[in-house]
């Protein structure tokens, strides 16, 4: 029978079956960070059990750290105990840590990729929902809860329920401008924050294709945000290339045999999905999001939406109650919104293509006064790369803060945070309530919008230059 | 775990849709290293700054059933929103709709969410609303959750497994190291190739 790309990587680690109980998956990597894991470790001291697989983990610190000073004590005492604890438990358990100051210590879902540690056909998890960033490899990648972190540290499977399986097919080729991250907000508004629930998607058509592998990585990260437990987009060369010569990527023959095996997990012909959505990358434009969940966007060409455009009730409630805290005003043009912050980084775009394509935009101008640009790179081999080939200084030169590696104002753990009232553009992937700092306003977007709203203070596409 | 059979408490009516796990528990809530204590960042923002917001509410105190709005869990993967929903007294979340990750963290949790028509909900929040004393029942040996002063008998659905583990308290990783020799002869056929950390 013609199956999918995500059922056949999911049989393939199918460890025991059994009438009426879900499958036992085998889990080929498992990622551990700072904030999820605590809980897990002393799970497993409490039950005297060991890591059954120290040599399928690997763990980094990346939510509570400073993005400053690398070299002081974090301040905060909280956050200091939290890095701590990690140290402990992985030299305790005997897993592998790239902690603050080593090349390799960054976002996790950044760090993965780049180590070639994520590879097709990986069954990949980590107590983040954002680990559907790997899907991009054509691996089955998903967030998990602590109890399923010490799940996994404990038996390396997992007990899972099926899923259903979505097609996102995106015909035609992206305009100048219009980037991976505008695809996936644009799915988004189109299926809604819960329009992916219980389904794992399926990124496909012309579009995704011509897409690099860090572009498509954006793509997949965002999978959660539609309420999906996964994304994925078939490996094809593009991901073969990005793969060989990284360390831990197979080498000669063994990268010969991965690449068969990789091959044959493309979705067969005539595969059916449980359900299908068609967009057309031709009509996409930079998209900007306007309320307090990633399904509130809106191209940056229109205006904030009015609320009684709604013809759903809870929607309609949901749009009234996001402009309240984001002080908008509906009919507003999106260009006339200013923000007096700009965060270039996180899982979603903190890679380095996206540290390239703002760069481009920046160089020769200046950050906006009364801004204040934040570029966080999403990992520390990303600042490195970035150095070498001179985008620091771009940044620094144009008046913007460039940093250590962390996700920072993703999600405002360290000190990097919105104060009350204060809006920013943001290139990470949640614009809730509060999400970058107490009463914080966040408007979503892509790494180039970013870029030119720096310069100009309002929301702006490179083109408004 | 705690075993749950049949619970019967008072309600909370939270009505707002897509209530993310950022705003049940903020950020700044997840530094703990331990296991308990998080009932003080449940909802904290909502609880600090409207007076109104319904946990505040002291008709409400004491309650241990919550029900909420569509697209309840979204968001951040973190089980601490299970956790403090628990340390603040909930036995169940009733809902149209849950995110995953937060399902599955509940149930592994034994947190119960109970998946409902909205209509029902809607029902629900009336009854509550006209009467907070009003008790709702929710009852997993018979899938049903009863609220007598709404009229309310419903069905709901969740797995024979799910259910059996949750009834009998059983930790999903015991369970599991039962089939420690199934992991080792599916390990001796994993291709050399895959890489490893170590
Ligand atoms: S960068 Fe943001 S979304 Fe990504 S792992 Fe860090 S906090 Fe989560």
């Amino acid at each position: 029978m013609a199956r999918t790309m995500a059922e056949k990587v999911w049989e393939e680690h199918v460890v025991r079956r059994a009438e009426g109980e879900p499958d036992l998956l085998y889990i080929d990597l498992h990622l551990v960070h700072e904030v999820t894991s605590p809980q897990a470790f002393e799970g497993l001291r409490l039950a005297g059990r060991p890591v059954r697989r120290p040599d399928l983990t690997i763990a980094t610190e990346d939510h509570n750290v400073p993005t400053m000073d690398l070299l002081a004590p974090i301040a905060d005492p909280v956050s200091r105990k939290q890095v701590e604890t990690l140290r402990k438990n992985c030299s305790d358990f005997g897993v592998r840590l790239h902690p603050m100051g080593d090349i390799d210590q960054g976002v996790v879902h950044v760090v993965g990729p780049q180590l070639g540690l994520t590879q097709p056909g990986m069954t990949v998890v980590c107590g983040d929902s954002h680990t559907s960033t790997h899907g991009a490899f054509g691996a089955l990648a998903f967030g998990i809860g602590t109890s399923q972190v010490e799940h996994v540290l404990a038996t390396q499977t997992l007990p899972m329920q099926p899923f259903k399986t979505m097609a996102v097919t995106v015909n035609g080729r992206l305009r100048p401008g219009v980037t991976s991250k505008d695809i996936i907000l644009a799915v988004i508004a189109k299926i809604g924050t819960g329009g992916g629930q219980g389904y794992v998607i399926e990124y496909r058509g012309e579009a995704i294709e011509a897409l690099s592998m860090e572009s498509r990585m954006t793509v997949c990260n965002m999978s959660i945000e539609a309420g999906a437990r996964a994304g994925m987009i078939a490996p094809d060369q593009t991901t073969f290339d990005y793969v060989k010569g990284r360390p831990h990527a197979p080498q000669g023959a063994d990268f010969d045999a991965a690449v068969e095996h990789w091959k044959s997990l493309r979705t067969d012909e005539g595969a059916e999905f449980d359900a299908e959505v068609v967009l057309d990358a031709d009509d996409l434009s930079p998209f900007v999001t306007w309320g307090t969940n990633p399904g509130q966007g809106v191209p940056l060409d229109a205006g904030v939406p009015e609320p009684s455009s709604f013809e759903d009730p809870s929607a309609r409630a949901a749009a009234e109650k996001a402009l309240a805290y984001m002080d908008l005003k509906a009919g507003t043009p999106m260009r006339e919104v200013s923000v007096d912050t700009v965060f270039l980084g996180s899982c979603t775009n903190g890679r380095i293509e996206d540290l390239r394509a703002a760069a481009e935009v920046i160089r020769g101008r200046r950050v906006a006064d009364g801004v204040r640009m934040l570029v966080v790179p999403g990992s520390m081999r990303v600042k490195e790369q970035a150095n070498e080939e001179g985008l620091g200084e771009v940044f620094k030169e144009a008046g913007a803060e460039w940093r250590e590696a962390g996700c920072s104002m993703c999600l405002g753990m360290n000190p990097d945070q919105l104060k009350p009232g204060e809006r920013s553009a943001s290139t990470s992937n949640r614009n809730f309530e509060g999400r970058q700092g107490r009463g914080g306003r966040t408007h979503l977007v892509s790494p180039l919008v970013a870029a030119a709203t720096a310069v100009r203070g309002t929301l702006s596409s490179p083109a408004d230059l | 775990m705690e075993k749950f059979d049949v619970h019967t408490g008072r309600a909370v009516p939270l009505r707002a849709s897509n209530v993310d796990t950022d705003q049940i528990i903020p950020a700044v809530y997840l530094k703990r290293v331990s296991r308990t204590g998080f009932e003080d960042g449940l909802f904290a923002e909502w609880r600090k700054s409207d007076p109104d917001f319904v946990l505040n509410r002291p008709e409400y105190e004491g309650a241990s059933v919550l029900v909420a709005g569509p697209d309840f869990g979204t968001g951040s993967s973190r089980e601490h929103a299970v956790w403090a929903l628990q340390d603040y007294g909930f036995k169940a979340v009733l809902s149209s709709r849950f995110a995953d990750i937060f399902r599955g963290n509940s149930l592994k949790g034994g947190l119960l969410t109970v998946l409902l028509p909205q209509e029902v909900i809607d029902r629900i929040w009336a009854a509550v609303e006209a009467d907070p004393t009003t008790e709702v029942t929710v009852d997993l040996v018979e899938r049903r959750v009863r609220v007598p002063a709404a009229d309310v008998v419903e069905p709901f659905e969740l797995d024979d497994y799910t259910r059996w583990r949750l009834l009998e308290g059983l930790d999903d990783i015991a369970l599991t190291l039962r089939h420690t020799d199934d992991i080792t002869v599916f390990e001796g056929t994993r291709p050399d190739w895959k890489p490893v950390t170590l």
